[in-house]
C-alpha cells in the first residue's frame, strides 16, 4: 500500500526564538530551520513499514513556500520515494493545510497517513485530527506503537492515564508522539541520491482548495522573565501568601 | 542540548562568499555537485556529530582505552558510534567511486570533517588515520594490492594507521631502523614503532597498518625507505581476515590530552616477522610520504580550527550565564558584558573566522589543480598548495593554543575545574603544534623547501594576490580601515620576505632562528586576508539588502577586531626577523 507522510518546516529546536520588536509574530528572518521532530518521527515509521514491507511507496508532502523543499529533499535522503510541495507563499493555519492534504489523499488514495501529533511552532495539535474528519477516515493519534495487520491498522496511543491500544480500519490517520521511534541520521549517499526523486510543486488551485484564513494572530510575546524567589520566615506567612499572594490554594 | 552545535551559517558562508563552491564545481565538471547539495550534507552531518559523536567526547577524556590481554580496548560507546558513522557513509566522501567512494571536493571534505574534529577530537584521529593510510594505498600500490585493500578503507569497514615513528627517529625520519626482509610473495617486518595512533583497537574487523621499513640493500638514509601494508589480521581467499599478523600493541601512552586516541607502541615480528606488501617501488617510501603529507598537515590544521570552535561555543555559553556583579540600578550582569570578556570571546571568534577561512581556502586548491585546463595553471595551484600546507598546520595550530588558552580563562576558576570541560579542550590542543611535523619542522618547510627554493617565486605571487585584494578595498569606504590594517601587514610580509631571500642565502643558521616568526607572520597576514575577503562580500550582500544583516555586520566587526587586535602581531615579528638569527644562536651551549 501507498503511505502518505506529511511534514512540516518549523524552526530549528536549537534556536533560541525571539518575537519580534512589534510583537507581531516570531523574528524567522534567516533563522535556522528544520524539519518539525514529530514529523521525523512520522518519517521514520513510514521507512520502517515500508522496509517490513508493508508499504510499497512512501510519498512525503508537505505545505509552504518553495523553502519547504530542503525538508522534502531530507526525508527523500532519509528513505521517501518522492515529494509533493503544495506551494503557499505562507504557511497556513491547520484547517487550510488539512483541506489541501484532503485533496493529496484523494488523489494518491494511500492506506494510511503519518502525520507528527503537532508542530513545536504552533504546537496546535489539530491537523492530523481534522485531515481525519474532511477525509472520513478514522484516527489514531499520539501513537506510541503502530502496527499494521491485514486491512487493520493496530495504534496504541499514549493517553493521560496511560496507554490505550485502538484498531482501526485501513485506510486511516496516524500521528506520531515522541516515543514511537527513534529517527535514523541520513546517509551521505542516500543524501546525494535524494537530489534526484521526484519532487512534484502543486498550487491550492490545482488541488481546488481556497485558502480562507480563519485565524487571525494579534500579538506574540515572550514568556515573562523569571522573578526572583522570596524567603518567608514561618509557615504561616507562607500560607498567607500562598492564599492572597499567588492565590493558588 | 549538545556540547556542540555545527557553526552552519558560517560554514555554508564561507563555503559560498570565499571558495565560490558552485564555480569550483562547476569548473570541476561536477554537475551534480553544487552549495545546495554542501548545505544538504553539512546539515546533516552537522546532526550526526552534535547528537553521536559531540557526547561522547568527555567521556573518551574519562574513560581512556586500555590494553587487554587480547589487544586494545577503546573508550565504551566508542565502537557504536563508529559503527553508525561507517553505516551512514561519511568516510567514504572525497574517494574515488571505482573504489565506493562519493568523489566529491576536497574542500568539502574539509567542511564536514571540522565536524569530526570539533564535536570529538580523539575519535575524529581514526578517521584522519585512516584516510592518510588509504590515500597511500590509492596513490602509489598498484592495482592488485589496491583491490585488495582500498574497498573496505574506503568504506571505513576497516582502519588505518600510520607507521613512521620510532623511539630515535621522530623529526628525522631518515634515521628509522624497522626492517622488511624478502619471503616468497611479501616481506617480514621487524622493528617498533612508537606514537602510532589508534595503533589497535575493537571496533572493525581488521586494520591496515602501513609501515615504513628499510630493505636489506637500502642505500643509507632518506632514500633507502620502503613503504609496506601490514595488517592486523591476514586475509584468506575471500578477502576475510583470518589468520593474526604478527603486529602488536605492547603499550598505550599516558598523555595530557587526546586521551581516547590510542597513542601506541607497536612492535612487528616479535615472533618471527610481520607479514608485509611493499606499496610501489623499494626505496620510495619518504617521496610517497611526501604526497600524503600535504593533506595529512592541513588536516591537522583543521584540527586547530575544530578545537578552538569548539572552546569557543563553551566559552560563550559560560560567559552568558556567569553572572558577576551588579549595576547601579540593581540589575545583575552576565560577565559577557564586561569588555576585558569581550575582547577575549571577539579574539576567540576572529582567530576562528580566519582559521576557518584560510583552511578552505587552502583545501579548495587541490581541487583547483585537478580541475585546471592545463599545465601552467595546475602547477600554479600546485605550488599554492604547496605554499599553503605548513601555514596551515603551523598557523592554525599555534593559534589554537591562544584560543583554548582563552576558552579557560573566560571560565575563570571553573576554567580550571575539569568537570567544566573547557580544560579538556585546553590539554586536546597541545598535541597539535606538535604531531605531524612540529611548528618548528613546519616553519623550516615553508622557509626552506617552499620560498628559499624557488628564489621566493611563490610567495610573491601570494604576496602580489593579497596586494590586489588591499588595493580593491581601498577602494571601499566602510573598508578602508580594513585595507589599512591588511596593506600595513602585508609591507611586513614583503620586508620579511625580501630580508629572507638575503640573509637566508647569506647565513646557514638565519632560516632556522626566524623560521617561526617568520612563518606566523605569514599566517595572520593570510588571516586578515581571508577575513577581508569575507567582510568585503558580507558587506555587499548587506547593502544590497540580501540575507540577515546582523549576521553579515558581524562578519565585517569580527574582521574589523581580526584587523586591530591580531595583524598588528605582524609588525613586532617582522622587527624580530629583520634583528636577524645572532642573538637566538651566539649564547654559548655552556651557558644555558
Amino acid at each position: 500500500m501507498k503511505l502518505l507522510v506529511c511534514v512540516k518546516r518549523v524552526i530549528d529546536y536549537n534556536v533560541k526564538v525571539r518575537v519580534k520588536a512589534d510583537n507581531s509574530d516570531v523574528d524567522l528572518a534567516n533563522v535556522k530551520m528544520a524539519l518539525n521532530p514529530f514529523c521525523e518521527i512520522a518519517v521514520e515509521e513510514a521507512i520502517r513499514l515500508k522496509e517490513a514491507g508493508v508499504a510499497s511507496e512512501v510519498i512525503v508532502v508537505s505545505v509552504g513556500p518553495k523553502a519547504v523543499q530542503e525538508q522534502l529533499r531530507t526525508a527523500m535522503a532519509l528513505g521517501a520515494d518522492r515529494a509533493i510541495q503544495i506551494d503557499t507563499d505562507t504557511m497556513p493555519e491547520p484547517l487550510d493545510v488539512a483541506k489541501l492534504l484532503a485533496r493529496v489523499v484523494e488523489q494518491e488514495q494511500p492506506g494510511l497517513v503519518i502525520l507528527g501529533k503537532q508542530s513545536i511552532d504552533s504546537d496546535n495539535n489539530q491537523t492530523g485530527q481534522m485531515l481525519a474528519a474532511l477525509t472520513g477516515r478514522p484516527q489514531g493519534t499520539f501513537a506510541y506503537a503502530l502496527k499494521v495487520e491485514g486491512d487493520k491498522a493496530v495504534v496504541t496511543r499514549e493517553v493521560d492515564g496511560g496507554l490505550r491500544t485502538l484498531s482501526l480500519q485501513l485506510p486511516a490517520i496516524v500521528t506520531t508522539d515522541l516515543r514511537l521511534n527513534e529517527p535514523r541520521y541520513a546517509k551521505l549517499p542516500d543524501i546525494m541520491k535524494a537530489k534526484k526523486k521526484p519532487l512534484e510543486v502543486k498550487t491550492p488551485a490545482d488541488l481546488g482548495v481556497e485558502l480562507k484564513r480563519h485565524i487571525i494572530q494579534l500579538k506574540v510575546e515572550a514568556p515573562a522573565a523569571r522573578k526572583a524567589g522570596i524567603r518567608v520566615d514561618s509557615v504561616d506567612a507562607l500560607i498567607d501568601k500562598l492564599k492572597h499572594e499567588a492565590k493558588v490554594i | 542540548m549538545s556540547e556542540y552545535l555545527h557553526p552552519y551559517r558560517d560554514v555554508t558562508f564561507a563555503l559560498r562568499e570565499l571558495v565560490d563552491f558552485d564555480a569550483l564545481c562547476e569548473s570541476a565538471g561536477l554537475n551534480e555537485v553544487n552549495a545546495e547539495l554542501a548545505d544538504a550534507i553539512l546539515e546533516e552531518a552537522g546532526k550526526f556529530g552534535s547528537d553521536v559523536w559531540a557526547p561522547l567526547n568527555r567521556q573518551g577524556d574519562l574513560h581512556p582505552p586500555r590494553v587487554e590481554s587480547d589487544g586494545v580496548q577503546e573508550t565504551p560507546g566508542f565502537a557504536d558510534a563508529y559503527r553508525s558513522f561507517v553505516e551512514s557513509g561519511w568516510p567514504t566522501l572525497t574517494f574515488p567511486e571505482s573504489f565506493g567512494g562519493q568523489a566529491l571536493p576536497n574542500v568539502l571534505g574539509t567542511a564536514v570533517n571540522e565536524i569530526w574534529q570539533s564535536a570529538n577530537l580523539a575519535f575524529g584521529l581514526c578517521p584522519l588515520l585512516t584516510q592518510g593510510a588509504t590515500e597511500a594505498i590509492l596513490h602509489h600500490a598498484d592495482e592488485a594490492l589496491k583491490a585488495i585493500w582500498l574497498p573496505k578503507l574506503v568504506s571505513g569497514e576497516w582502519t588505518g594507521t600510520m607507521n613512521l615513528t620510532e623511539p630515535n627517529a621522530g623529526s628525522d625520519l631518515a634515521a628509522i631502523t624497522t626492517r622488511a626482509v624478502p619471503n616468497g610473495d611479501h616481506y617480514l617486518i621487524t622493528g617498533q614503532k612508537i606514537f602510532i595512533t589508534w595503533g589497535d583497537h575493537r571496533m572493525t574487523p581488521n586494520i591496515v597498518h602501513l609501515v615504513l621499513a628499510r630493505l636489506p640493500d637500502a642505500p643509507a638514509g632518506v632514500k633507502g625507505i620502503s613503504l609496506f601494508i601490514v595488517p592486523k589480521f591476514l586475509l584468506d581467499e575471500q578477502g576475510e581476515p583470518s589468520v593474526r599478523n604478527d603486529a602488536y600493541c605492547v603499550s598505550i601512552e599516558h598523555k595530557l590530552g587526546i586521551h581516547a586516541s590510542p597513542t601506541c607502541t607497536m612492535s612487528f615480528g616479535d615472533n618471527g616477522g610481520a607479514v608485509g606488501y611493499l606499496v610501489g617501488e623499494p626505496h620510495q617510501g619518504l617521496p610517497y610520504m611526501f604526497t600524503m603529507m600535504n593533506h595529512a598537515r592541513q588536516s591537522v590544521g583543521l584540527q586547530g580550527l575544530a578545537i578552538s570552535e569548539r572552546s569557543y561555543q563553551q566559552a560563550v555559553a559560560y560567559a552568558r550565564e556567569r553572572v558577576q556583579g551588579t549595576t547601579k540600578d540593581g540589575r545583575k550582569i552576565a560577565i559577557i558584558e564586561f569588555p576585558d570578556v569581550r575582547r577575549m570571546l571577539m579574539q576567540m571568534r576572529a582567530s576562528i573566522e580566519a582559521m576557518r577561512g584560510l583552511a578552505l581556502l587552502a583545501a579548495a586548491e587541490t581541487d583547483r589543480a585537478k580541475a585546471s585546463d592545463d599545465e601552467v595553471q595546475a602547477s600554479r595551484h600546485h605550488e599554492r598548495i604547496e605554499l599553503f600546507t605548513p601555514i596551515v598546520k603551523g598557523w592554525l595550530t599555534e593559534l589554537s593554543q591562544e584560543v583554548t588558552y582563552l576558552g579557560v580563562q573566560v571560565h575563570g576558576g571553573m576554567g580550571f575545574i575539569e568537570e567544566t570541560g573547557s580544560a579538556q579542550h585546553y590539554r586536546d590542543a597541545r598535541i597539535l603544534t606538535i604531531y605531524e611535523g612540529t611548528t618548528g619542522i613546519q616553519s623550516l618547510d615553508l622557509v626552506g623547501r617552499k620560498i628559499l627554493r624557488n628564489q621566493g617565486v611563490a610567495i610573491n605571487g601570494l604576496l602580489d594576490e593579497i596586494d590586489d585584494c588591499a588595493r580593491q578595498l581601498a577602494s571601499e569606504p566602510e573598508m578602508s580601515v580594513l585595507a589599512e590594517r591588511l596593506s600595513k601587514a602585508l609591507d611586513a610580509g614583503r620586508q620579511a620576505t625580501g630580508w629572507l631571500l638575503e640573509e637566508g642565502a647569506r647565513t646557514a643558521w638565519a632560516p632556522g632562528a626566524v623560521g617561526v616568526p617568520f612563518m606566523m607572520l605569514m599566517g595572520y597576514l593570510c588571516g586578515g586576508w581571508v577575513s577581508c575577503r569575507m567582510a568585503q562580500r558580507a558587506a555587499e550582500r548587506a547593502a544590497s539588502g540580501e540575507g540577515d544583516t546582523e549576521f553579515l555586520h558581524a562578519k565585517v566587526t569580527t574582521a574589523r577586531f581580526y584587523c586591530e587586535h591580531l595583524l598588528p602581531r605582524t609588525q613586532g615579528l617582522l622587527e624580530t626577523i629583520l634583528s636577524g638569527s645572532e642573538s637566538v644562536m651566539s649564547l654559548p651551549e655552556a651557558q644555558f
